[in-house]
């Protein structure tokens, strides 16, 4: 179509209209990462006011109704609408049909009803904000969030939308991966991003669902008091955390998976270096998926699941480890003979090894039955799903938006600023959260408003690292608003990266490539 | 960590640094192999060349197995603890524990009562029966590195058997609304002879009516009233009695004895104006010496 040099997706049309009905994967991947840069910033404020209350023992500045809705808010505006839709939907739309060599996602139409969703969905959820709140924190763990008094039936029914976006998502990438790879691009030849990106989409077909029902039992209950999970209407609370966590527990891979996609991608590209291992680590993604729906039971070892039953999870849990270990050493040993250079990106990249690392430990120490016993509904799981969640998916996020905003909008970032944030975020990140372990240790319960005068120390430093990655997260916005208006123009591959995404121009033209490329090797031939 | 103050608290702690130098040798494993080639290959020429190695079998073998290996081995360490802390010893002294919001109360066989504070003998084996009344709580004693969840609609279990005398924390560690964090407890570790004391005390015994009233109120009331005239989660007391109450539905009462008496018996009869149905009934829970013993206290704040 767009044949004309100059052309591309960004500059084709005009006018919000043509973003707001466009059907191009990118537009609508840039317009995702606009909803998702808000929700962050949203669900980041009310990270920033809970660090805040807690600096101190007692009461700072809310009461403890109101912490606890930031409490809620918080934890179902991280997880439902930015590290859910963050990697796959955001720059997993943008790229997956430019590393395959195809010219769009397989529905382009759902892909747009996809982003609808979660807008639909988030206001929704914040509606229920302004209404009357919710305080169930983002597990909505019955019989309280029956219980309670407040919005938690329409936070509920926002989060049920949210999950529809989810599922499109990876319905049209499981379809675009199988149908629409470029020829001579086998499963083999894929892009490691692309590989977690699949897992990933599988996943979220298959989990999501049994968290909408879950949910609509939920509203069910609360609305028309049919007893399924309420104990005086003879329902069984525990239920609802095995229907909950057979979702959220997926939904944990469901994150991390395209992360550790990005991840391969940026240290191959800046070792300049194939990959160590390839098919292990893309057999991983895929063993990581499967295995992860055998695992939920490990949220529960205290909720009064039987001593066999927790010792099955436990042992399953184990098994999930060796895959992720698997990566962790392969990415490692990418780097040996390589020709590594360190720029933003690879630092992130990185950062996200050495955090997910420890995320990953301590996800052992978790697994072990009688040690959960003590650590369990601490801050150190608070601190060890952080160390996965920030420090892996938000890491990679920022790894893998400094690498492709090159490709996204053409112009260069500033590799200064750039590194700032990376260390502040770095920095600030291991000073919030590395005290949480200790304070679990010391058995500081988590979602706890006040506590007593011995945890308030540590609470400090937490608090004062939770501010140092707030200011991080500031200069990234800095940083990308710089580089989409000011930015250097940037050259179709500035980083001598050998997957298609860089063999067009930068940015795209509208369907991606001018002709269709063929494939004939791997993704990362670098000799 | 808290002190060990169990056998098998000490287990636990055994187990648990196995795992952190575990940890930390590995953690420093790939830190010191990322280290190393970060400096040893960094790019120092534009157009240098790196090797093309891509797989090694018997490596990435190695470093699945021996992983499996390790995972395997403090799986099977963790089961055998977890076994200890699910079996229950056949001797032990049964209390009855029950978890609302936000307190927890502590029965004996015997029928004596307490709330905030639970005290059992030294070296002892104690198993505890929990129910909920309403939501989900949790029993935490982080010094025996035992929790439980209490669940409502049916009871669980948990046992310990403390080694040394003193006071340890208890905890609802499972969020359970507004004053989740408020919802503390003691366990108070006694010798043998001190605790048979304790269970045939009346813990009432040579108390005026109003420090009845006060030591009531500071273990069962306190975590959602003061004692200004500031809301907490209800209305505060002071000034309360013989004052008018304005009600949710736009009428006034008088506080009286028999308004308190079936605010805490009936709390959802009269609601007071601006607050929620939040609170639930003590009936059953507090006897008539302690309700008239409240009734007292409330008439003293002014």
């Amino acid at each position: 179509m767009s044949s004309a040099p100059g052309v591309n997706y960004l500059n084709e049309k005009s006018g919000l209209w043509s973003w707001l009905t466009t059907l191009d994967h990118k537009r609508i991947g840039i317009m995702y990462m606009i909803a998702v840069f808000t929700f962050f910033a949203i669900g980041g404020t009310f990270a920033m006011l809970m660090r805040w209350e807690l600096f101190s023992a007692g009461k700072n500045i809310v009461e403890a109704q109101t912490y606890n809705e930031f409490m809620t808010f918080h934890g179902a505006i991280m997880a439902f609408m930015v590290i859910i839709p963050g990697v796959p939907a955001f720059l997993g739309n943008f790229f997956l049909p430019l590393m395959i060599g195809a010219r769009d996602v397989a529905f382009p139409r759902i892909n747009l009803l996809s982003w609808y969703c979660l807008i639909i969905g988030a206001a929704v959820a914040f509606y229920s904000l302004i209404y009357n709140g919710a305080d169930t924190g983002w597990t909505f763990y019955t019989p309280y969030s029956i219980k309670t008094d407040n919005g938690t039936t329409i936070l509920v029914a926002g989060v049920f939308i949210l999950g529809f976006s989810s599922i499109l998502t990876g319905l049209n990438f499981i379809v675009t991966v199988h149908k629409l790879r470029a020829p001579g691009m086998t499963f083999f030849r894929m892009p490691l991003f692309i590989w977690g990106l699949y897992a990933t989409a599988i996943m979220q077909v298959m989990a999501t669902p049994v968290l909408g029902i879950t949910l609509l039992l939920l509203i069910a209950e609360r609305t028309m008091g049919i007893g399924f999970f309420d104990p005086t209407l003879g329902g069984d609370p525990v239920l609802f955390q095995h229907f909950f966590w057979f979702y959220s527990h997926p939904a944990v891979y469901i994150m991390v998976l395209p992360a550790m996609g990005v991840i391969s991608e940026l240290i191959t590209c800046y070792s300049r270096k194939t990959i160590f291992g390839y098919r292990a680590i893309a057999w991983s993604s895929v063993g990581i998926a499967a295995v992860s729906f055998f695992v939920w039971g490990h949220h529960m070892f205290v909720s009064g699941e039987s001593e066999v039953v927790a010792i099955l999870f436990s042992f399953m849990t184990m098994l999930v480890g060796v895959p992720t270990a698997i990566k962790v050493f392969n990415w490692t040993a990418t780097l040996y003979k390589g020709s590594i250079i360190f720029n933003a990106p690879m630092l992130f990249a990185m950062g996200f090894i050495f955090l997910f690392t420890i995320g990953g430990v301590t996800g052992i120490i978790l697994a072990v039955t009688a040690v959960d016993v003590h650590f369990h509904d601490t801050y150190f799981v608070v601190a060890h799903f952080h160390y996965v969640m920030v420090g892996g998916t938000l890491m990679a996020i920022a790894g893998g938006m400094y690498h492709w905003m090159p490709k996204m909008f053409g112009r260069m970032y500033n590799e200064f600023w750039a590194r700032i944030s990376f260390v502040l975020i770095f920095v600030g990140f291991n000073v919030t959260f590395f005290p949480q372990f200790v304070l679990g240790a010391m058995g500081m319960p988590r979602r706890y408003y006040d506590y007593l005068p011995v945890f308030q120390p540590l609470n400090r430093i937490s608090s004062i690292g939770a501010w140092t990655i707030g200011i991080g997260f500031l200069v990234v916005l800095y940083v990308i608003l710089r580089c989409i208006f000011t930015g250097e123009k940037a050259p179709d591959n500035p980083w001598g990266a050998t997957t298609l995404e860089w063999q067009t121009s930068s940015p795209p033209p509208h369907e991606n490539f001018l002709t269709q490329p063929v494939v004939t090797g791997g993704p990362y031939e670098y000799k | 960590m808290p002190p060990e103050a169990t056998d098998l608290a000490s287990k636990v702690d055994a187990l648990y640094s196995f795992l952190l130098w575990a940890s930390f040798i590995s953690t420093m494993l790939v830190v010191g192999g990322l280290t190393y080639f970060a400096i040893k290959y960094k790019r120092t020429d534009k157009n240098q060349k790196s090797a093309y190695i891509t797989h090694n079998n018997t490596l990435e073998f190695l470093w699945s197995f021996i992983p499996f290996l390790i995972f395997m081995g403090v799986f099977a360490w963790g089961w055998v603890l977890f076994h200890d802390m699910r079996n229950m010893p056949a001797d032990a002294l049964e209390v009855a524990v029950q978890g609302q919001q936000w307190d927890w109360t502590f029965t004996y066989k015997n029928g004596r009562r307490s709330s905030g504070e639970m005290v059992i003998p030294v070296n002892q084996p104690v198993k505890l029966v929990m129910a909920s009344k309403d939501v989900i709580h949790s029993f935490y004693i982080p010094a025996f590195r035992l929790k439980q969840d209490v669940v409502p609609g049916r009871y669980t279990t948990l046992w310990f058997q403390p080694k040394y005398k003193g006071e340890y924390q208890v905890f609802c560690a499972e969020f359970c609304g507004r004053q989740h964090s408020g919802m503390l407890a003691k366990i108070k570790v006694v010798s043998q002879e001190e605790f048979d004391e304790w269970l045939g005390n009346d813990p009432y015994k040579g108390l005026s009516m109003v420090e009845v009233g006060h030591k009531v109120y500071s273990t069962r009331c306190v975590i959602c009233h003061n004692l200004t005239d500031k809301k907490l989660v209800g209305p505060g007391w002071k000034d309360l009695f013989g004052h008018q109450v304005e009600l949710a539905d736009g009428s006034t009462v008088v506080a009286d004895e028999n308004y308190i008496r079936e605010s805490i018996l009936n709390p959802n009869a009269k609601i007071v104006k601006g607050f929620p149905p939040a609170m639930p009934t003590f009936a059953g829970q507090l006897d008539e010496q302690e309700i008239m013993g409240l009734v007292e206290f409330i008439k003293t704040l002014k």
